[in-house]
C-alpha cells in the first residue's frame, strides 16, 4: 500500500482540463488553465492568494457565479462542463470547500441521510447509524455533531473534518480538497491527512490545494503544480513543494513555455 | 321561539343530501336576525347566548370592513350568499364505533395517519357547523378536565361558559369577531382545574364541505391556577368552486401559574378566506404559547394576541405562514405587556412562492409601569422567487421605560452558496431547495408533535412540487 508515490501512476486520465479560462462579470480569473489528472494519482496545487485554485475548483464542480469563457474539460471521457452541478457530483466529482457554507436547521444527520439517499445508497437506519458513527469517530467529531446544524456555527476546524467526513462516506472517483489543512491544530491535521489517505487507498484520485508543505508530509503527491495569475505555471515533483516552502513563489514569474 | 324545537322550524331549512354532504339542515343564504335566533332556538340555547348573539349581529352589521389586509378580497365577501349554519348531524358519538361510516371515510380522505387516530380518544371532531363525535378520556374525566364541543359545554356548564365567553374577545372587537359571536357554532369548550397537568395533548380536527358554507367556530380554554394544557388544532379541507369563509374565535384564559399552548396547523383548501381572532390572556406567572402554522387558505388574516396582565406573565407566538400562488398569507402576533416583569417572544417565519405574498403584522405594546418587561421579536421572511412578496409591519408602543425590546427582521432568498454547496452533494435543486425551506421553518417544526411534524414536511413538500392545488 505505502508503494513509492513519487512516481506517477500510470493510470487513464479521469480529468483533462484544456486551456480552461473562466471569469466573473467582466474579470477573468482562469486565464488558460492545463490539468491532467490520472486515476490513483494525488496532485497538489500551490500558488499565491488570489491566483485562482478556488476558482479552478469551483469551475470544474459547476458553481453558477464562474462564467467559462473557453477551454475544455472532460471527466471519465464527458463533457464536464455540459453537466450541472448535481450531474457532476453524481459522476463522482467531489469538492471539498475552503469554506463550507452553514445550512440552518438542517442537521448533519438529516443532510448526509438525504445526500446518500438522493444518490441510491438508502441505508435501513440502524446501518446508517453504525456508518455515522464509525465515520464520526474516525474523524475526531463528537457525537453531539450528529444533531447539529450543518456548519452553523462550527469552527473552521470542525467544518474541515465534516468536509473530510463526506469525502469518505461519498467515495467519489475524483476529490477536490480546497485547503482542507488551513486552519487545522496539529492533531487535527493529522487526523484529516488520515482521512484522506484512507480515501486515497480506496482508488480516490485527489487534488489537494495547499499552501502549506505540512499536510504532504502526511498525504504524498504524485505531482505539484504551481498555480500563477489563473494558469499552472510550473509542474514537478514532490520535492517542487519543499522549493516553494524555501524559496517563496518569486522565482517563479512566467509560465513554462 | 325557543321551544319551539327543530320539528317546527324545517320549514325554514333547506334538506341539502350531496353524495358527500351529509347535511341534515341548514339556514338560508343570508344573515338577520331571525337566521340569528333560528341558530339559538335549535341549539335551545339560553337567553342570554340569544341576547348575546344579536347584540353582537347588530354590531357586525354596524361595523365597516377593516381597512387592511387584503382589502381587496375583503370587500368581495358576499355576505348574503353565505349559508350560516348548517347542522350534519344529530346528537354526539362518544366512541370512535358511534362515527358514522362517511364520516370516518372523510378522515380516511384527509389521510389522518393511523398512528395519529388513536389520539382520537380525546378528539372533538368537526364536521360542516357541529362537532359530531367526542370523546373524553376516562383519565381526563378522572382529573375534572371538561373537553367539550362549545355547543354541549354551553349547555352542561352554562355558568362556567358564561363568566368567560367573549370576555377575552369581546364581540365589538373588530367585524368578524362580531360576525362570529352572532353566528358561532362547534369549537371546543376546555376547562382544567387547578393544578391539573394535562399529558396528552387536546386535539380537534376541522373541516368545511358545504358549499358556499362559513365556519365560526367557536373556542374556548380555560386553564386554572397552576394547571397545564396544549391544545391541537389542526384543519384540512377539499376544494369548492366558490369562496367559503372561516371566522373563528377562540379565547384563552391562563389563570396564575397556569400554562397553555395552543397549535394550530391550517390547511384550508385555496379557496377558503380565514379570518380568524384569537387571543389569549395571562395572569400572574402564567405562560401562554400560541404555535400557528398557515399554510393554506386563499387568504388568512390572523394575530394570535397574548395580554400579559399579571406579573411575570409569559408570553410566546411562534408562527410560520407558507404562501404559493394566489394566497395571502396576513398574519402575525400581539403581545401586550400591563404588568411588570412579564416576558415575550415572538418568532415569525414565512415563505413566499410562485407569486405568494406573506405580510407579517405585529404589535408589541407595553404599557407604563410594566417595568422589567422583556420583549423579542423575530421575523424572518424567504422568498423563492422574484415574483413573490413579503411586507413586514411591526409596530412597537414602548410605554415604559425601564424595558427591553429587541426586534430583528430579515428578508432573504434561497441562498445560491448553500443550494450550490447542497448540489455538489448530488442532491438535486428541487432536493437541495426543500432542505433549505425545511431548516428555514425547524425552529417551528421542532415545536409540532411528531405525527404533525411529520404531516407538515410532507406538506411543505407538497407545497413546493407545487402538487397540491
Ligand atoms: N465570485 C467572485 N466574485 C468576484 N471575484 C472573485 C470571485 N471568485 C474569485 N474572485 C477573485 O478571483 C481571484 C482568485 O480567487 P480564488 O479564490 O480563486 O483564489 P485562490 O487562489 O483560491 O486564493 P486563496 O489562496 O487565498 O484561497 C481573486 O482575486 C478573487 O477576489
Ligand atoms: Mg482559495
Amino acid at each position: 500500500m505505502e508503494a513509492d508515490r513519487n512516481q506517477q501512476v500510470q493510470g487513464d486520465p479521469i480529468l483533462e482540463v484544456r486551456d480552461l479560462r473562466a471569469s466573473v462579470g467582466d474579470r477573468a480569473i482562469l486565464r488558460g488553465v492545463d490539468l491532467i489528472v490520472r486515476r490513483g494519482e494525488v496532485h497538489a496545487v500551490m500558488g499565491r492568494n488570489g491566483s485562482g485554485k478556488s476558482t479552478l475548483s469551483h469551475v470544474l464542480m459547476g458553481h453558477p457565479a464562474y462564467r467559462v469563457d473557453g477551454g475544455e474539460v472532460r471527466f471519465l471521457g464527458r463533457d464536464l462542463l455540459q453537466m450541472d452541478v448535481t450531474e457532476r457530483a453524481r459522476a463522482g466529482l467531489f469538492l471539498g470547500f475552503q469554506q463550507p457554507v452553514a445550512v440552518p436547521g438542517v442537521t448533519v444527520t438529516h443532510f448526509l441521510r438525504s445526500v446518500l439517499r438522493s444518490r441510491g445508497r438508502d441505508l435501513p437506519a440502524r446501518e446508517f447509524r453504525g456508518i455515522l458513527r464509525k465515520a464520526f469517530d474516525e474523524l475526531g467529531i463528537a457525537d453531539e455533531f450528529a444533531g447539529r446544524s450543518l456548519n452553523d456555527g462550527f469552527s473552521g476546524g470542525e467544518r474541515k473534518r465534516l468536509e473530510v467526513l463526506q469525502l469518505r462516506l461519498l467515495r467519489p472517483v475524483l476529490a477536490l480538497m480546497d485547503e482542507t489543512d488551513s486552519g487545522l491544530d496539529i492533531d487535527a491535521l493529522k487526523v484529516v491527512s488520515e482521512g484522506i489517505n484512507a480515501s486515497i487507498r480506496d482508488g480516490v484520485s485527489v487534488v489537494l490545494v495547499t499552501h502549506y508543505q505540512r499536510i504532504l508530509q502526511y498525504v504524498h503527491p504524485h505531482l505539484v503544480h504551481v498555480f500563477l495569475d489563473g494558469r499552472v505555471a510550473r509542474s514537478g515533483g514532490p520535492e517542487l513543494a519543499r522549493v516553494l516552502e524555501e524559496r517563496g513563489y518569486d522565482w517563479i514569474d512566467a509560465p513554462q513555455a | 321561539m325557543e321551544s319551539s324545537g327543530a320539528g317546527s322550524l324545517v320549514g325554514d331549512y333547506q334538506y341539502g343530501f350531496h353524495d358527500e354532504e351529509r347535511s341534515v339542515f341548514q339556514t338560508r343564504r343570508g344573515l338577520d336576525a331571525d337566521v340569528v335566533r333560528q341558530i339559538s332556538a335549535l341549539k335551545n340555547e339560553p337567553a342570554w347566548m340569544l341576547e348575546f348573539r344579536l347584540k353582537a349581529l347588530g354590531l357586525f352589521q354596524g361595523r365597516p370592513m377593516p381597512r387592511w389586509g387584503n382589502t381587496e378580497v375583503l370587500d368581495a365577501i358576499d355576505f348574503d350568499r353565505i349559508i350560516y349554519y348548517v347542522r350534519a348531524m344529530e346528537g354526539q358519538g362518544r366512541t370512535w364505533e358511534e362515527v358514522p361510516e362517511g364520516i370516518k371515510r372523510t378522515f380516511d380522505r384527509l389521510g389522518i395517519p393511523e398512528a395519529e387516530r388513536k389520539f382520537l380518544a380525546g378528539v372533538t371532531a368537526q364536521y360542516d357547523s357541529e362537532a359530531v363525535y367526542h370523546s373524553i378520556q376516562a383519565e381526563l374525566e378522572q382529573q375534572g378536565v371538561i373537553f367539550l364541543d362549545m355547543d354541549s359545554g354551553l349547555r352542561l356548564h352554562g355558568d362556567l361558559v358564561r363568566q368567560y365567553f367573549g370576555t377575552v374577545i369581546p364581540p365589538n372587537d373588530n367585524k368578524f369577531a362580531a360576525l362570529n359571536s352572532a353566528v358561532w357554532s362547534g369549537g371546543s369548550f376546555v376547562y382544567v382545574p387547578p393544578g391539573v397537568q394535562v399529558r396528552v395533548p387536546l386535539q380537534a380536527y376541522f373541516r368545511i364541505n358545504t358549499r358556499d358554507m362559513g365556519q365560526f367556530e367557536r373556542t374556548l380554554i380555560i386553564a386554572d391556577e397552576g394547571s397545564s394544557v396544549h391544545y391541537i388544532e389542526g384543519c384540512t379541507a377539499p376544494i369548492w368552486s366558490s369562496d367559503s369563509l372561516h371566522s373563528a374565535v377562540v379565547e384563552l384564559v391562563a389563570r396564575k401559574g397556569a400554562r397553555i399552548r395552543y397549535t394550530t396547523i391550517q390547511n384550508w383548501s385555496k379557496n377558503v378566506l380565514n379570518l380568524v381572532t384569537k387571543r389569549a390572556v395571562a395572569h400572574e406567572d402564567a405562560t401562554v404559547e400560541w404555535v400557528d402554522g398557515n399554510l393554506g387558505s386563499r387568504l388568512t388574516m390572523k394575530y394570535p394576541a397574548i395580554h400579559l396582565v399579571g406579573p411575570r406573565a409569559h408570553g410566546e407566538v411562534l408562527s410560520i405562514a407558507f404562501a404559493g400562488a394566489g394566497q395571502h398569507q396576513d398574519a402575525g402576533a400581539k403581545v401586550i405587556h400591563a404588568a411588570p416583569d412579564t416576558t415575550s417572544s415572538i418568532t415569525s417565519k414565512s415563505i413566499s412562492k410562485d407569486g405568494g405574498r406573506a405580510s407579517y403584522r405585529g404589535l408589541v405594546k407595553v404599557y407604563p409601569g410594566a417595568r422589567g418587561a422583556r420583549v423579542n421579536v423575530r421575523c424572518d421572511a424567504l422568498l423563492l422567487d422574484e415574483d413573490s412578496r413579503s411586507d413586514t409591519w411591526p409596530t412597537m408602543e414602548i410605554g415604559e421605560a425601564r424595558a427591553a425590546v429587541g426586534h430583528e427582521a430579515t428578508v432573504s432568498k434561497v441562498s445560491e452558496e448553500q443550494l450550490y454547496y447542497l448540489r455538489s452533494r448530488g442532491l438535486t435543486e428541487a432536493e437541495a431547495t426543500l432542505m433549505i425551506v425545511n431548516g428555514f421553518i425547524e425552529p417551528f417544526v421542532k415545536e409540532l408533535p411528531m405525527e404533525y411534524a411529520v404531516e407538515l414536511n410532507r406538506l411543505i413538500a407538497l407545497e413546493m412540487e407545487g402538487a397540491v392545488g
